[in-house]
């Protein structure tokens, strides 16, 4: 030991600064004690959670909210089990985290000491890498490539499990200028042949459609992707998770595909006579039945992933590469081409006009969509995170988002609880934003302790319950496909929202008519902390248009509105 | 249809597990896998026998080539590379029958490693119709125990994978 050398501790601490870390979202533990008490000097912010589960989301919202990578850091054994379902919950919609776990000391590992878990083994399936640090000379290269991995190429979720006696170890630190990976390489160049072919598919369309998906927000493509489908007048819909990529105002806007997507852009994918796919991938909520999914369409590919290629559905044309620059060298080859899609667009906008996105309004009883439209007409440029069920559809539905980032929500896993904590780590990454938890009364109740963490560190979201007292999602597939045998899915009266917050130091609001919706948003945005509204929403709304699961998309079920 | 893919990757702890558990929970069925050292004392090599067809084999390939540790993957087709695996045969064997059995052993080119008062044990070394021919044989004879390797397999001639040339 030398004069220069440090600690394991003080050296994870200058790598993550290196990477430009400004916030951790956190919670301490026995074989932490050393990283934390280096912690307490530094000027990373730690936000400390109140479980960790809630820390990997909060990481998760704050790097979808800025597209920088988030930050986790959890305790050997349950700390770290406790984050899993966080890291695969960004693993299946490819979210750039890194998730820092503490580990027994390294003579300890594989005897089942105290605390004492697997968490590589257990995250093998759900990182997109994972590291034992056994040597503190790697730890700096090891932190360096976790940066590297979880943000390049598809992003994902990368794990660093760091055994106590590597923290208090000391050693001659310096950290890496580069990284060398000779078996990842995620820059891919535009493969210009394959351009110019997709050129000529899309000057030989007539009845294109654009499907973009989450690459293109992951891309920072939303532009190309605006310019693209201008010139080429191709009407554009976009996933769940595409959502933000494409403004939802726009005339082109077919708004979301699949299960609850709107009528006109299922009929357009199953009329198309070619699939534009940009950083989409197939997903099951969006084809349904795959066999008579897009019958008459050509499908171009573009994805930066080689392995979403032909996975759910056989493609004509497949690109590999990043989303935004694909685009733009495919856009710069069809610069002023003759469109042959007028007839198309007209019959795009009759379906628009005759089946709208449409629910049945009352002044009795609050509406969960007119919640949800109400908070689009008080605060357009919201960060809206989710949720997972009925709130995340009417959120995708009823919201307008012009821009990328101003949609979070838990696509892939359908993490129940993911909402709230991930909206506490946008409302962290971006601090001047409005950020506005659309939840529903059960997937609150799965993160609801973190009203503790937003109270104690000065953060301000807003939570907006449609609370309709029930596991609304499968009750409604309940009542259509189980002859309405409601089975432990009614979680009425489960705990006064009002007082929850009011306990935690925070405000809360109930609505139970619809005209108190506007004054309590109102009420909400000027707060000076934290609000929960619980709105008392018809219990028995269900999500329409509705496809049911295994029907082909433009077999859509729908209720019928009073005019 | 099978098809024999040659893998290198990083030599570090874990990565067999990365690869067999890849290849379990994307419902792949790996029919076999042989691993070990290179000239490259950094990178290791496995050769996977898939069962599958083409749209299968594309998936196995991008797949695998999504982990960090893989470092190339060739697929190589039986016209043109050479596969071998070696399997110890414990045979029942008494005065009557040994001769035999040493003589259907020449004939593959096998040889006997061990005699005991009861059995002998066959090492035999060769492609996959060879390991099945001279079990066969065996076998009216009674096979007491048997154990394969993975198969190892590699391209003909000035054809090379190494882990410099990627």
């Amino acid at each position: 030991m030398t004069d220069t050398s440090i600690s394991g501790a003080k050296a994870l601490i200058a790598c993550l600064r290196n990477e430009g870390v400004d916030t951790i979202f956190g919670y301490p533990g026995g074989v932490l004690l050393p990283l934390y008490d280096e912690l307490y000097d530094s000027d990373i912010r730690h936000i400390l959670v109140r479980h960790e589960q809630g820390a990997a989301h909060a990481a998760d919202g704050y790097a979808r909210a800025t597209g920088k990578v988030g930050v986790c850091l959890a305790t050997s054994g349950p700390g770290a089990t406790n984050l899993v379902t966080g890291i695969a919950n960004a693993y299946m919609d490819s979210v750039p985290i890194v998730a820092i776990t503490g580990q027994v000391p390294t003579p300890m590992i594989g005897n089942d000491a105290f605390q004492e878990a697997d968490i590589t083994g257990i995250t093998l399936p759900i990182t997109k890498h994972n590291y034992l640090i056994k040597n503190i000379n790697d730890l700096p290269w090891v932190v360096k490539e976790a940066f590297y991995i979880a943000s390049t190429g598809r992003p994902g979720p990368v794990l660093i499990d760091l055994p106590k006696d590597i923290t208090t170890e000391e050693f001659e630190f310096e950290y890496p200028k580069r990284v060398y990976l000779r078996g990842y390489h995620p820059d891919i160049a535009v493969d210009n042949d394959r351009v110019k072919r997709a050129a000529s598919m899309i000057r030989e369309s007539k009845r294109p459609v654009i499907y973009a998906g989450g690459g293109v927000i992951i891309s920072n493509a939303a532009s190309e992707l605006l310019k693209l489908a201008e010139t080429i007048m191709a009407p554009v819909t976009t996933t769940l998770l595409g959502i933000g990529a494409f403004p939802g105002t726009h005339q082109l806007a077919l708004g979301m595909p699949g299960m609850h997507g709107t009528k006109y852009a299922n009929y357009a994918i199953q009329e198309s006579d070619l699939l534009i796919t940009v950083g989409a991938r197939f997903d099951d909520r969006v084809t349904g039945k795959i066999d008579a999914f897009a019958p008459h369409a050509k499908v171009i590919h573009i994805d930066i992933d080689p392995a979403e290629i032909g996975k759910n559905i056989r493609v004509d044309l497949p690109i590999i590469g990043n989303a935004g620059p694909v685009m733009q060298s495919l856009g710069s080859h069809l610069q002023g081409m003759q469109t042959r899609s007028q007839e198309w667009l007209a019959k795009i906008a009759a379906w628009k006009k005759e089946q709208p996105l449409q629910y049945n309004r009352s002044e009795n009883v609050i509406k969960p969509q007119q919640v949800v439209q109400e908070f689009y007409d008080a605060c357009p440029d919201a960060i809206i995170v989710t949720e997972v069920g009925q709130n995340q559809m009417w959120a995708a539905q009823y919201f307008k988002f012009e821009s990328p980032r101003t949609f979070i929500t838990s696509g892939g896993l359908g993490t129940m609880g993911y909402g709230f904590p991930a909206a506490m780590g946008a409302k962290v990454g971006c601090p001047n934003k409005t950020v506005i938890d659309i939840a529903g009364d059960g997937s609150f109740q799965m993160m609801s302790q973190e009203l503790a963490t937003v109270a104690k560190n000065d953060i301000k979201v807003i939570v907006a319950i449609l609370n309709n007292g029930n596991l609304g999602m499968v009750r409604q597939w309940q009542q259509l496909f189980f002859d309405e045998r409601y089975s432990y899915t009614n979680i009425a009266d489960s705990v006064d929202f009002v007082k929850l917050a009011e306990a935690y130091g925070l405000i809360g609001i109930r609505v139970d008519e619809p005209s108190g919706i506007s004054s309590a948003i109102s009420e909400a945005l000027a707060a000076d902390r934290t609000v929960v509204i619980d709105f008392v929403v018809d219990p028995m709304e269900n999500v329409f248009p509705m496809v049911p699961a295994g029907a082909a998309i433009n077999e859509i079920l729908d209720l019928e509105v009073a005019s | 249809m099978k098809h024999t893919l040659a893998v290198l990757v990083e030599n570090k702890p874990g990565v067999l597990a990365r690869v067999s558990g890849l290849f379990s929970r994307r419902g792949f069925n790996i029919e076999s896998l042989a691993v070990g050292t290179t000239e490259d004392l950094t990178v290791s090599r496995m050769t996977i026998v898939v069962a599958g067809d083409d749209r299968v084999l594309a998936q196995v390939t991008s797949q695998l080539g999504k982990l960090i540790d893989v470092i190339s993957i060739s697929d190589l087709p039986p016209d043109e590379s050479v596969d071998r695996g070696l399997a110890l045969i414990k045979v029942a064997a008494d005065t009557e029958t040994r001769s035999e059995i040493m003589q259907i052993a020449d004939i593959f080119r096998a040889k006997i490693i061990d005699v005991g008062a009861e059995t002998l044990i066959v090492e035999v070394t060769g492609d996959q119709a060879k390991i099945v021919a001279i079990t066969d044989m065996l076998d009216r004879f009674g096979i007491r125990e048997l154990v394969r390797t993975g198969r190892i397999a590699m391209s003909r001639g000035t054809k090379m994978i190494t882990g410099g040339n990627i």
